[in-house]
């Protein structure tokens, strides 16, 4: 693979990496649309507690891995909201590359894959271009 | 403590109807699996990596809508199908909803077949039918592959809205009644505004790579943009 090809990679990486750990700390903390619509009619406190109403977001339950040291979006044990949104980000930029990208790479034919849908296309255009 | 949910959680769908959708969910993922291989190489293999990293960055950012109260995010389904098709696309974005569901306690992991059936499967395949259908009668142009962006996040978001509310008609925990309707009435408006930002992200983020290296633009098929419309004189005919 070519080294202009790695180079938009790390870049694509760059700029996400960026947007997750520290654009994202200017993110809305309002509910998104799924969850306001799910607590549609039911009144909260300052605290997120149902103090009213009712709602389908009262029957949500815990999640099964609440306690992960990466849940909500934080790291646990850091007190910065900051530091601990953009490291979190940073840390599931990475995950989710080294996840997906495994994965990709894990699953792609054994000889490498076929050349690129671009060389063929180029070789098809070029092969009709010299017909006609 | 204030939990950060953008998915489904746990106990907002009953059990039964969870256990069928991640049947289904591994299913279609499976076949995609199976598509997706032959076109993967050590080229796009990265790539598609990249597109992953990026929906699951991009989703972090919440937008306001402006609807009083509600934010919104990118769900990734038809920034995935421009990129890298529809197949490794809904891989991509079933990457980023496993990893939020297993990590960052984020949508119920027994709610991830509803959660991937919404986003991974239905927002991908809607976005690129209205791409493929698009594409063919669009100018090739920036212009023409932003348009086609934009309306295919629009419906792919709202669909993909529409498939949570259906899953909820199967087996929502709270009986509404009546206040089904209402339900998918706020779904639906607020989806449609959420799309409009995933639009405006999708169609950026593809032109800018469009222009960079149109041969990562899968939607484009290998060739690159042409400049916009500027009448050509025929000279075919004197020649």
């Amino acid at each position: 693979m070519s080294k202009q090809h790695w180079g938009f990679v790390l870049g694509g990486l760059l700029v996400a990496l960026l947007l997750a750990g520290v654009v994202s700390n200017f993110a809305s903390s309002q509910p998104d649309g799924l969850d306001s619509s799910l607590r549609d009619g039911c009144v909260f406190d300052a605290e997120e507690n149902v103090i009213g109403g009712s709602c389908p977001a009262q029957a949500a339950r815990e999640h099964e891995l609440g306690d992960s040291p990466l849940a909500d979006y934080g790291i646990r044990g850091i007190g910065n909201d900051f530091l601990s949104t953009g490291l979190s980000g940073v840390a599931g930029v990475l995950l989710t590359f080294a996840v997906g990208g495994g994965l990709f790479r894990l699953v792609r034919p054994r000889d490498g894959g076929r050349p690129d849908g671009e060389v063929a296309g180029t070789a098809r255009a070029t092969a009709a271009g010299l017909k006609g | 403590m204030e939990t950060v949910a953008m998915h489904i959680s746990n106990g907002i769908i009953n059990g039964p109807v969870a256990a069928a959708f991640a049947v289904f969910a591994l299913g279609a993922l499976a076949g995609c699996l199976l598509r997706a291989r032959q076109g993967l190489n050590d080229r796009l293999a990265p790539m598609a990596g990249l597109v992953a990293a990026f929906i699951f960055a991009v989703q972090m950012l919440n937008f306001p809508i402006f609807t009083a109260g509600v934010s919104g995010h990118l769900l990734g389904g038809a920034l995935a199908a421009m990129l890298v098709g529809p197949w490794v696309g809904a891989l991509c974005v079933a990457v980023v909803l496993v990893v939020q569901a297993l990590v960052f306690g984020d949508g119920g992991i027994a709610m991830l077949g509803l959660n991937i059936t919404n986003m991974a499967i239905l927002g991908t395949a809607v976005a690129y039918g209205l791409i493929a259908l698009l594409l063919r009668v669009v100018p090739r142009t920036a212009g023409g592959l932003a348009v086609t962006a934009f309306v295919a996040s629009v419906l792919s978001v709202l669909v993909a809205a529409m498939g949570f509310v259906a899953q909820y008609r199967l087996g929502g925990t709270t009986d509404l009644g009546a206040g089904f309707g209402a339900l998918t009435a706020t779904m639906a408006g607020s989806h449609v505004l959420i799309g409009i930002g995933e639009g405006l992200i999708t169609a950026t983020t593809v032109v800018t790579v469009a222009k960079v290296r149109p041969d990562l633009v899968h939607a484009l098929r290998g060739r690159p943009l042409t400049a916009p419309a500027v009448p050509v004189p025929v000279t075919e005919g004197a020649r």
